[in-house]
């Protein structure tokens, strides 16, 4: 296997008497697309700005392509790596494809490619326009336009879909799905949770700085146990008179709340049923298995606290 | 060399767009030939005023005027972009702090130089037309030179106020604060110590005091080719010191370079 992309090892940020991050350890391979979620404060940014050598790290080391990001030679991967910042609001006063040149030829490129990248992200109909027109989602293209400047292998994005239509969002998870398969990597820093679980490979779970999960949404769903929701139409009572079945069944969200190694057993048995008209599976969405861990380390931490005094 | 250009080629067009370099221009072409035809209006004549006399007017207003706009122009070139999130994204792009400093200070530099030397270049051509004198370009082009380094050296005077601030009013405030210290406070500080001190201080240690001053540099160089009648003040003390032109030149040369450099400094060690 090739060697990763990023490679964060044992990574610490501390601010004067903050710390931000502690001990992360990452591997990151070419065209892996990782969510990184957290709330806010949790070190999300941090660790962007330490992946692109904004920021120093105080402890650990982290490689990007094989370089530390913060050195001097690393300056020409720079242009290998895009990277979207949360609220970005760019030169008012210039049109779209203005803000899009002036980046584009920061990076080597020319204006041809600036506007190759605004019909990408469709605004080339309002490129000539003062981006202080622009709408929020309009903006947010823009942004995603920047960082697409020269197909990067690392793209690292902040909070990419926030302000964008339904159409807009599925266009932009089509660009990242696109990239991926042209071997680019993505990390995905996000708050809206549901839609983003298809096109992540791994999730990566922060709170104050430390890593509280890591791993595929099925690692994920297996260490939180999450039970599957199994909806059967059209068996009525019967539910409740089966053995297997009348166990898992919760009344409240009228399903059967069964655990991942049961689900097979449980949707034999219901096929089972002649009269079965419909079934609906549903895995523990990501949201769910985001707040499974979120709500265990807050329950973790007094007990621990406890132990201390 | 061409991550420089860039930052100063959109500098540029900033200035263009923001009006910035119509306004200055206008405002220096105004001044200088109003000052140019009405300068001796104060001795009682109305008509062009010897080229002393206009040289010694035009030092004395574009020493205030110079140094403000400088503020005016740059104070929040970085901050600015600080606030707005752009200059995080820079930084992650294949360009150097040095080289972001540099872009913005030939940028920005560019507008005022190119400003005071169309404005204050007219009042030149119409004195000109008037005595057909040769030496009225010998003292405008060391008048417009010398004007053109005061304002680079408020320029880099006011990056290191953008980089030292991390917002954009404290910015504005502190370069308000730097233009009356340097423009008014300085010297009033100067005169209280020339009379002030029983012995008085000698004229080698007040023209080193005033080497501390980018704007007394530039009126000495001003100055020092004029008739003493023209100037008056702590000044006139100064006039007659040992060092030449040539040398002040450098001295006000140094007072761009140094706080450029320093900014430099500065943004290295800035926290984003």
């Amino acid at each position: 296997m090739a060697s990763p992309l990023v490679s964060v090892e044992m990574l610490g940020k501390t601010y004067k008497n903050l710390t931000a991050l502690k001990s992360i350890n990452l591997q990151l391979a070419e065209g892996e697309v990782l969510g990184l979620f957290g709330h806010n404060g949790a070190g999300k940014t941090t660790m962007m700005k330490l992946i692109l050598g904004v920021l120093s790290p105080s402890s650990g080391t982290v490689e990007v392509m094989g370089l530390k990001p913060d050195s001097k030679e690393a300056w020409h991967s720079r242009s290998k790596i895009g990277y979207l910042p949360e609220n970005v609001s760019f030169y008012d006063q210039l049109t779209g494809l203005e803000v899009l040149t002036y980046f584009a030829k920061l990076k080597g490129y020319n204006k041809k490619q600036a506007i190759n990248l605004l019909e990408q992200v469709g605004i080339a109909n309002a490129m000539k326009r003062q981006v202080k027109t622009y709408s929020k989602g309009m903006r947010q293209r823009l942004g995603l336009a920047q960082a697409f400047i020269g197909e990067p292998k690392l793209l690292l994005l902040d909070e990419p879909t926030v302000g964008l239509d339904p159409i807009a969002t599925a266009d932009f998870y089509a660009t990242v799905d696109q990239l991926k398969s042209t071997g680019s990597s993505i990390i995905l820093c996000s708050h809206i949770l549901p839609g983003v679980e298809q096109h992540i490979d791994r999730a990566m779970i922060l709170s104050s700085g430390k890593v509280l999960a890591m791993g595929t949404l099925a690692q994920l769903r297996s260490e939180a146990n999450l039970p599957i929701a199994i909806k059967p139409r059209g068996l009525n009572g019967s539910v409740l008179e089966d053995a297997t079945l009348n166990g898992f069944f919760c009344k409240t969200s009228n399903s059967l709340q069964v655990p991942e190694d049961k689900k097979m057993t449980v949707l034999k048995q219901c096929l089972s049923y002649e009269h079965l008209a419909d079934i609906d599976v549903e895995s523990a969405s990501l949201e769910k298995v985001y707040h499974y861990f979120l709500t265990r380390d807050s329950a973790v931490k007094p007990s621990s606290r406890g132990n201390v005094l | 060399m061409n991550q420089i250009l860039t930052v100063a080629e959109k500098e540029f067009k900033d200035g263009l767009r923001n009006r910035w370099m119509v306004s200055i221009t206008l405002i220096f072409s105004v001044l200088s030939i109003g000052l140019t035809y009405f300068g001796a209006a104060a001795s009682g004549t109305v008509g062009i005023a010897s080229i002393s006399t206009t040289v010694a007017s035009l030092a004395s207003l574009a020493v205030f005027l110079i140094p403000l706009i400088a503020l005016l122009v740059s104070f929040d070139s970085f901050v600015g972009e600080q606030e707005s999130g752009t200059l995080l994204l820079l930084l992650t792009y294949p360009i150097s702090k040095s080289q972001l400093v540099l872009g913005k200070f030939i940028g920005q530099g560019s507008i005022i130089a190119l400003a005071t030397l169309l404005g204050f270049g007219i009042s030149a051509i119409v004195l000109y037309a008037e005595f057909e004198n040769p030496a009225i370009f010998n003292t405008f082009s060391t008048f417009i030179v010398s004007a053109i380094l005061l304002g680079l050296s408020f320029t880099a005077i006011s990056y290191l106020i953008s980089l030292s601030v991390s917002e954009k009013s404290k910015a504005a405030g502190l370069a308000l604060i730097t233009w009356f210290f340097f423009a008014l406070v300085f010297d009033l500080a100067l005169l209280a110590l020339l009379v002030g001190i029983e012995d008085g201080i000698s004229q080698q240690g007040l023209t080193q005091l005033m080497m501390l001053n980018p704007a007394d540099i530039f009126r000495l160089v001003n100055l020092a080719g004029l008739d003493s009648t023209d100037v008056n003040g702590a000044l006139a003390v100064a006039v007659n010191s040992s060092l030449t032109q040539g040398q002040w030149f450098m001295l006000l040369g140094a007072w761009v370079i140094m706080p450029l450099s320093l900014a430099i400094v500065i943004f290295r060690n800035k926290k984003l």
